[in-house]
Parts: structure tokens; C-alpha cells; sequence
């Protein structure tokens, strides 16, 4: 009886968006007459933090601070059509889509400015702050607020912007399966330390070394959730989770919480998560979508750490003691022939 | 069975409505009282997401007949923030991003309002055994926890202020 | 510093990171709804409660492959408290699927079962009730006969000759791809690469069905509105995928639907299929009334559709330095009775062979197979998560047969800008390489100087 370590390797890519029958988002964006910006979506949030990632686009494009933009999804009286949050599109398409609108918006913004402040636009500049000022000459200037409402009561002019992503439709060729079905691909690679109970067959991850290649992280602590959360259902996958036990037998499916088993908080490995920046040249400010890669790689680099820590090479998810301990008693056999 | 009428004290108010026989206390705390922060996740007493305060003790409202507690005190996250400020736990929650699509939220602040209650500095241990009744899918629980222990400390230095 | 922050690299494709100018992009910012969470004020679909809501439970076969012989209603509709009891004369167009939208066809799936079953757990009668106890008494006593038919579970059974056929609206226990009976990815010569392969290396791989078990479950609350519309709470993942398939099936002109939504509780893919709302505006219709039709945990556990089972092959041709001349895969997924999104999840999986690594003969067949199990759809990695357990196993079992260190073997072959991928696109902002190099540094696992030299974007060490 002993408790074998091992350790193992995996990297992957993923695919940003997946389009068949074209994969479009829109945003619309209007200000209020006291200077908020409204964007208007109908895009849904599973908890990846769509709302705050488009608030954070509408707010870098239009030079504006956060607390200036609101997010209003998703109804679909008010919202603009979205394809949905699936494919890891969300940010891309969505994102894309806000900067699109709000670039719009900026532009009537600065000619309202360039009319009020009775200057070119093209003179005017942002810091996020909520002012627009004459550049080089930070005295003369107009805060949002102020001109919003001018806007409204003094221009007659609607401070709005719309903007859509389409990535167009790719058909596959039937006899060569050559396709665009994707914007841009996202990379990670795992290295996993596992600890084989071969009396038991119990595994233990211990720690996961991960680097994330994810275009850009709009919002790093956001984006650490999404790696580590993402991590963690890998993990889970890898040695605990299916309906279907016996597959194909039907029998035995878990119905209940109870029966279908997850690693809780005392099952959790060391972590180390780094994330790499390659800007992609067609996602919002360069980022990638990274919310389904995350859970890939940690699954095979299990598979491989189980492999090098007991000799036992698993190749049917998931890795439960029964078949650790059926993989070791065919090792043995081995042995005595 | 008629249905009766329940009296608890809910969040330090009392409350009295009408219970049909075996309503749970989470469909009377969502349908008749309008509170609406303990969520049904499985009705079977396994996902922790309903989880409120009975007596002061965590407990699955899913699984708790109301008239067993009949007279009773109950807290729910509704009762948590007081005059809108947040409390420790819940604005530890906030900065520690604990929090994912929060459907999780309120079941996993009201197991570390009960653990804080009875132990102001839990280790690491103690705050895995408190929620390892409640399941997040989203987060892989260590922000979870590092919420609970950062709140534990907020407590702890408030109460050395005060 | 209270919160979990992944560092990022400023090293790796420094002259292409740039972004100094930016003021909130890269910035931590709270998430804008993090507050809601914590105080319990965040709506969820199901914390909307309108006046007079009435609920709905599926009566759902006990079979896996059966006709249908009688379905006797009189139990179900003399409980106390039950308002009408659903069946498929009920629905207007009973007959869909979901990516009809995107033009895949055909229609294969009833939203209530017809003269036939194909799973456990298909929904036969809906029963609309005043409480959602008397919905769960009348699901209970509707009394359905079945004549059993053999039912068809392992991928590779149904497409032999003679297996039971799984669904008649394909003819075949398997969609078909524009006349193929699977997606094909033809690249290079795959068999001449076997011929002068160093190491002809084969391994199977299997996975089984996995559940996206978001904490919330799947549901909807549909309240008809004063000007004759519906308005539909939903934790839809696609709110207008989801409105324009109700429409169909209800046969209403798109903007009698109205959907609410974008706080979900957890998706992972699950809540793509659109299989909640149909039913439920036909029964907030019928009764004129509010109507909830929510998962229960087990139906969310064995009935609402899991990540495919899948099953791949894959053979490959390596040279004695670690080059991968070739690789042929066959893969089938376990679409489960009826098609809902596999075809795109199998197109998917297609285009992401032979994984990220520059392999100049690929072929491969990826079947989408019908079987009388659960209809698997969409989950977090849809075509790939498996896909990758496959072949990055299949990478260690080859860096081990050749004796060589598992990430060298990965950065020989690992793709690069410019390198033409299978399905004929051209790559380019890679980083394999990159993050492979970072992995090894983080987690003390040595390198050669030539292989920390590598990049992504020159053929540097190859």
C-alpha cells in the first residue's frame, strides 16, 4: 500500500465563437439627459460577468468612468438581438458590438462638446473622468452631465450609437471539412500533480500549474475567476462526474447532489494560474473568449499524471477508484504471466 | 389536514401567515412572505442554496416543515445587511469576487453567518466544514472560502474598534 | 490584497501587448452585479411570483424505446386542484428542432411524445395544476401503455445493420452531413503517411455523459399580459433563440412572445435547448393564467440533455524524431435520441482536429449517432472538452512509446502562424508554444535552450 505522485501534461487551443448560420450581436447605446449611458442589450449572463465586462467597453471607448454606464439586458421588447452566450462569444461578439455603439456615441458626444465648447472636434479629448476638454488647455472644458443636458435641451441632439458584430456564415465543404467556423483561438496548457492511493484507488490532485493565453484580460480578476472556476469542473470532470456511470449501460444514473459527486472546498488543489496577452486582432481591446477552454486541458493532464504516478493508463472518463484499482489489478496480472 | 395559521419571528419581525399542511419553510418564506433570497437548487436538501437560520442553526429551509418551527426565529439574507449596509460577510463577499452567477450567494453567507456567530476566528478547516454542505458551480470555492475568512477578520477587527 | 488575481505575463509577446493607453480595460473592477448577489436582491427567473400562478409537471415515459399504446387521463384530471392535463394534440406544431433557426434539418422531436418514446424521461403529458403538489398527483396518475421496442444504446451498435432505428424523421441512426453520413476533414494523404511512418500508433478513448448541473435548474414563469401577449421568464442562455423556436412551435407571430431574462443561475450549455418555454405558453394559454414549469433536481440530473458521450480512434503516424506525419480519427457522439445541437457540436469537434499541432495528413470521420438514451446538446467545450481528453492523452501515450519528454513532443509539432489547420484556415495569433514554455517555468519542468527559444510566430528550433 502506498500513495504514488505523479505528474502530467496537456495543452490545448479553443475557439472563440463557432458560427454555422452566422453569429451576429448588436448594442445599442443612448445617453440620458443627465449623462448616463444606457446599453441596451439582450444578452444573457450565466454568472461570466457579461454586464460588467460591457460596461467596462462602453466606458474605455467612450472616455467615461464606469459609474456613468449602465447595463440593461435582457429583454427582448428593449434589446437589440444577441445569438446568446454560448461558444465562448459572449465577450467577443458583445464586446465588439458595445465598442462599435459607443464609438458612435462618442463621435455625437464630441461634436456636441466641439458645439457647446465652440471648438473642432476634433480638438477634444477624454480622460475618464466624465470631462471633455480642449487638448492642452484642461480649463476649458464640459462634464458630461452638463452637456448631456445640453444636448438635449440646447442642440436637439440624441448622444446614441449602434453597433452589431456579424462574424458571416461558413459552410462547411461536405468532402473536405474545410470551414471558418471561428474568430480566434485561445491556448492553455496544464501540468497537473497527483497523488494514486493504490490501495483504495483514491485520486488526489494536489496542485495545477496553469498558463492561459486569453488575447487580453479585460478585467484580471474577472478573468481569474473564470480560470480557476473553469479549472475546477475539469478537475471535477476528470475523476467524479456522469449521468451514466456504466456507460451505455442506463443504470445507476445519479438523480440527486447526493449521487452526483463533485470535489468540494476540501478536495481543491494548489492552484497557479498565469495568464499570457496576445491581442487578437479582431476582439475587443484584443480579447479572447476563455469561459468553456478552461475546464480542457486539466482533464487529460489527470489522465497522464495517473499514467506516470501508478502505471495505469485510463482512457474512460472519468477516473474513478474502480477503475484505478481495475488498471492496477491488470497491471499485476501482467506482471505474473 | 387544514391548513394552519404559522407565527414566526422573521428577521426580527413577526410575522404570521397562512401554511398549507407540509409547506416547507423555503415555499413559505418565498411564496407567503415575499423573501426571496433562499433559493429551491434541488428540494432535496443537498445543494445548501436554501439554507437559512433557525434559531440561530443553519438549516436546509427546503427540508424543514414550517410547522415544526412554529414560534420560532428565522434568518434569512434579507436580514443581513442592516439599514443597506453590508455586512462583514457580505461585503467581504464583494471584494473577494466570491461571487459568480450567485445563485449559491445567499445559502453560502448564511452557513459562514452561523460559523462567524459561534466561531470569530475559524481556520481554513473550519470555514471547508461550514460550507461543504452548499455546492458552487462556478467559482471552485476558494474564493468562497478566502471570503469567509477575510469577514471573519473584518469582524474581528470591528469588534477591537468598537 | 482580498481577492484571487492570476498574474499576467508582460514577457511573452511584449511588442504586440501594448494597451498603456488604456484607463478601465485591464483594470479590476467590481462586477457590476456582485452587490444584488450578496443582499438576496438579484432576480432570478423564479423569484418573480404574479397573482393566481399556476404549475406544470411532465408525466415522462418509463421507457427507453416503446410505442405508445393507450394514454388514459381520467386519474390525472380528477385530482383536486388539476386544470388541464396537455398532451400533443395540444401543441400547435408539435414537431421541431431547435437549429431549424440556423436551417438544419429535419424536425425530429416532439414536444409531447406522439405514438412513441425514445428515451426514459421523455415527456408525454404535461399536467397544469393550481399547486405544484397536485401537479406532481395528476403527473403521477397518467396511466400510459407501452408496447416495448429494443432499444439501442452503444454508438457503434446503432450503425450496424439491422440495430433498432432510434428516430424515423432521420431514417437512420445517424444525422447526415449534406449527403455524407458524417462531417469529413480530408487533408493531405493520411495513408501514405501510415506507409512511411516510423510508428503506427492507435488508441481508443470514451467518455460518458456529464451533467452541466447549474445550481439553479432549468424553468421558466409565463404570464400572459394585458394586450394578449406572453411574457416569458426564463433563464434561457439565448433569449431570442428561445422566443423564435417558441414561436414556431406555438405558431404565433414572433412578437406575441415577449422573454425576460439575462440573470441566470449557471448555464455550462444546458440551458441553450428550449425546452421549457413551448410547453409552458401553451399551458399559461390554454388556463389563461401564470404557469411555472421548473426542472426538478432529478430531471435536471437524468432529463434535461448532459454533455455527449463520446468515443474517438485515433491513429497516428510518427516519425523516430517526434514529428507527426499523420493522424486519423474517428470520433462518434452520442447525440441521444433526437438531434437538438449535436450536428454543430460534431462540426465543431471537426474543426478543432488534430488538435493544436501542425499535422500535415489528417483525416477524419466525426458521426453524430442517435441512440434511446437522454438527447445530449450543448456544454462548456461543446466538441471539444472531450475531444481533447482524447487527444492530448493520445500525445502522452505517444511521447512515452518514443521515450521523449511529453512538452518537447508538444512544442515539435505544436502549431505556429501561418500553418494551414485541417479544415483549411490559415492560423495565425498563436500561442501554444508560449504557453506551453510558461507552463514548464512555473512548474520547475526543465527545458532544452532550444526549445525555451521556440516561438510562435518564426519556425525558430524546427
Amino acid at each position: 500500500m502506498a500513495k504514488l505522485r505523479g505528474r502530467g501534461y496537456a495543452s490545448v487551443n479553443y475557439p472563440t465563437g463557432m458560427n454555422l448560420g452566422g453569429d451576429p450581436s448588436q448594442a445599442l447605446v443612448h445617453a440620458t439627459t443627465t449623462g448616463t449611458f444606457v446599453i441596451s442589450l439582450s444578452s444573457v449572463d450565466l454568472g461570466q460577468g457579461i454586464k460588467t465586462i460591457a460596461a467596462q467597453c462602453a466606458a474605455e471607448t467612450l472616455g467615461l468612468p464606469m459609474e456613468n454606464i449602465l447595463v440593461d439586458t435582457a429583454d427582448t421588447d428593449t434589446g437589440p438581438h444577441c445569438m446568446g452566450t454560448f461558444a465562448s462569444r459572449g465577450t467577443h461578439r458583445v464586446g465588439n458590438a458595445v465598442i462599435m455603439a459607443a464609438a458612435e456615441a462618442r463621435g455625437v458626444m464630441l461634436e456636441v462638446a466641439a458645439e457647446e465648447l465652440e471648438v473642432d472636434a476634433a480638438d477634444l479629448e477624454t480622460d475618464g473622468t466624465g470631462y471633455i476638454a480642449v487638448k492642452g488647455a484642461q480649463d476649458k472644458r464640459v462634464h458630461i452631465t452638463d452637456l448631456a443636458l445640453a444636448a438635449h435641451f440646447k442642440h436637439g441632439r440624441t448622444i446614441s450609437g449602434r453597433g452589431i458584430y456579424l462574424k458571416e456564415p461558413s459552410v462547411p465543404v461536405p468532402e473536405t471539412g474545410e470551414m471558418d467556423p471561428d474568430s480566434c483561438q485561445a491556448h492553455a496548457c496544464t501540468v497537473a500533480v497527483v497523488e494514486v492511493d493504490d490501495e483504495t484507488g483514491v485520486v488526489e490532485v494536489l496542485e495545477l500549474f496553469n498558463a492561459y493565453e486569453i488575447g487580453r484580460a479585460l478585467n484580471p480578476a474577472m478573468a481569474t475567476q473564470q480560470v480557476e472556476g473553469g479549472a475546477w469542473m475539469g478537475l471535477s470532470h476528470a475523476l467524479f462526474e456522469t449521468t451514466e456511470p456504466y456507460y451505455p449501460a442506463r443504470d445507476h444514473g445519479p438523480r440527486d447532489f447526493a449521487g452526483y459527486l463533485m470535489p468540494g472546498p476540501a478536495d481543491l488543489p494548489v492552484q497557479h494560474s498565469l495568464l499570457l496577452e496576445r491581442p487578437s486582432a479582431n476582439g475587443p481591446y484584443g480579447a479572447k473568449g476563455i469561459g468553456e477552454m478552461t475546464a480542457n486541458a486539466p482533464i487529460p493532464a489527470i489522465a497522464n499524471a495517473i499514467f506516470d504516478a501508478c502505471g495505469v493508463r485510463l482512457t474512460s472518463m472519468p477516473f474513478t477508484p474502480e477503475r484505478v484499482l481495475r488498471g492496477l489489478d491488470a497491471l499485476k496480472t501482467e506482471e505474473t504471466c | 389536514m387544514p391548513s394552519q395559521i404559522v407565527s414566526l419571528v422573521v428577521n426580527g419581525e413577526h410575522r404570521e401567515f397562512i401554511a398549507a399542511p407540509g409547506a416547507t419553510l423555503l415555499a413559505c418564506l418565498r411564496e407567503s412572505l415575499g423573501l426571496t433570497a433562499a433559493k429551491r437548487g434541488c428540494a432535496q436538501g443537498a445543494c445548501g442554496s436554501c439554507t437559512v437560520l433557525v434559531d440561530g442553526r443553519p438549516e436546509a429551509s427546503c427540508l424543514v416543515a414550517v410547522e415544526t418551527v412554529a414560534g420560532g426565529s428565522v434568518r434569512t439574507l434579507e436580514g443581513v445587511a442592516t439599514g443597506g449596509d453590508l455586512d462583514e460577510v457580505q461585503s467581504a463577499f464583494v471584494d473577494c469576487f466570491a461571487t459568480q452567477c450567485g445563485f449559491c450567494t445567499s445559502g453560502m453567507i448564511m452557513v459562514a453567518e452561523a460559523l462567524l456567530d459561534r466561531n470569530p476566528d475559524p481556520s481554513e478547516e473550519d470555514v471547508i466544514e461550514a460550507i461543504s454542505g452548499n455546492v458552487c458551480r462556478c467559482t471552485g470555492y476558494r474564493p468562497i472560502v478566502q471570503a469567509v475568512l477575510e469577514a471573519a477578520a473584518r469582524r474581528r477587527e470591528e469588534a477591537v474598534t468598537r | 490584497m482580498t481577492y484571487r488575481l492570476a498574474p499576467v505575463d508582460t514577457t511573452a509577446f511584449a511588442a504586440e501587448r501594448g494597451g498603456g493607453d488604456l484607463t478601465v480595460i485591464g483594470s479590476v473592477v467590481q462586477r457590476s452585479d456582485a452587490r444584488g448577489h450578496v443582499t438576496g436582491r438579484t432576480e432570478f427567473f423564479e423569484d418573480v411570483a404574479p397573482p393566481r400562478l399556476a404549475h406544470l409537471k411532465m408525466h415522462r415515459s418509463a421507457r427507453h424505446h416503446a410505442r405508445i399504446a393507450a394514454v388514459d387521463l381520467g386519474e390525472a384530471l380528477a385530482v383536486p386542484g388539476v386544470l388541464r392535463v396537455l398532451t400533443h394534440a395540444d401543441v400547435p406544431n408539435n414537431l421541431y428542432t431547435p437549429l431549424k433557426l440556423i436551417g438544419v434539418g429535419p424536425d425530429d422531436e416532439p414536444i409531447l411524445a406522439v405514438d412513441k418514446v425514445r428515451y426514459l424521461g421523455e415527456p408525454i403529458c404535461a399536467v397544469v395544476a393550481e399547486t405544484e403538489a397536485a401537479a406532481l398527483e395528476g403527473a403521477a396518475r397518467v396511466k400510459v401503455t407501452y408496447e416495448d421496442l429494443p432499444p439501442v444504446f452503444d454508438v457503434e451498435e446503432a450503425l450496424r445493420e439491422g440495430a433498432p432505428l432510434v428516430n424515423e424523421y432521420h431514417g437512420q441512426n445517424h444525422f447526415i452531413y449534406e449527403g455524407h453520413h458524417c462531417r469529413r476533414i480530408r487533408f493531405g494523404d493520411v495513408e501514405a503517411a501510415f506507409a512511411r511512418a516510423d510508428h503506427v500508433l492507435e488508441w481508443r478513448y470514451q467518455s460518458a455523459p456529464i451533467e452541466q448541473a447549474p445550481v439553479e435548474t432549468t424553468g421558466c414563469v409565463v404570464i400572459p399580459q394585458a394586450d394578449g401577449r406572453l411574457r416569458i421568464h426564463s433563464d434561457t442562455q439565448a433569449c431570442f433563440f428561445t422566443l423564435d423556436n417558441t414561436a414556431l412551435i406555438l405558431e404565433t407571430p414572433f412578437n406575441k412572445l415577449r422573454i425576460v431574462g439575462g440573470t441566470v443561475g449557471g448555464g455550462f450549455g444546458g440551458k441553450v435547448d428550449v425546452v421549457v418555454e413551448p410547453i409552458a405558453c401553451v399551458a399559461a394559454m390554454a388556463t389563461d393564467r401564470p404557469v411555472k414549469f421548473v426542472y426538478d433536481r432529478a430531471e435536471e440530473m437524468q432529463v434535461s440533455s448532459p454533455r455527449a458521450a463520446e468515443r474517438l480512434y485515433i491513429k497516428d503516424a510518427v516519425m523516430n524524431d517526434g514529428k507527426i506525419i499523420g493522424r486519423k480519427i474517428t470520433l462518434y457522439v452520442d447525440a441521444g435520441a433526437y438531434a437538438r445541437h449535436s450536428p454543430y457540436g460534431v462540426t465543431k469537434a471537426a474543426a478543432h482536429l488534430p488538435g493544436p499541432y501542425a499535422i500535415p495528413n489528417v483525416w477524419a470521420d466525426c458521426h453524430c449517432v442517435f441512440t434511446n438514451r437522454t438527447p445530449s446538446s450543448a456544454m462548456r467545450g461543446f466538441g471539444v472538452t472531450i475531444a481533447d481528453f482524447a487527444l492530448e492523452s493520445q500525445m502522452d501515450q505517444v511521447a512515452r512509446t518514443l521515450g521523449m519528454d511529453p512538452l518537447q513532443l508538444r512544442l515539435l509539432n505544436a502549431y505556429r502562424d501561418g500553418d494551414v489547420k485541417a479544415h483549411r484556415k490559415v492560423a495565425e495569433g498563436t500561442a501554444l508554444v508560449e504557453v506551453i514554455q510558461k507552463a514548464a517555468e512555473m512548474s520547475g519542468h526543465e527545458l532544452p535552450e532550444t526549445y525555451r527559444r521556440m516561438s510562435s510566430t518564426t519556425r525558430e528550433g524546427l
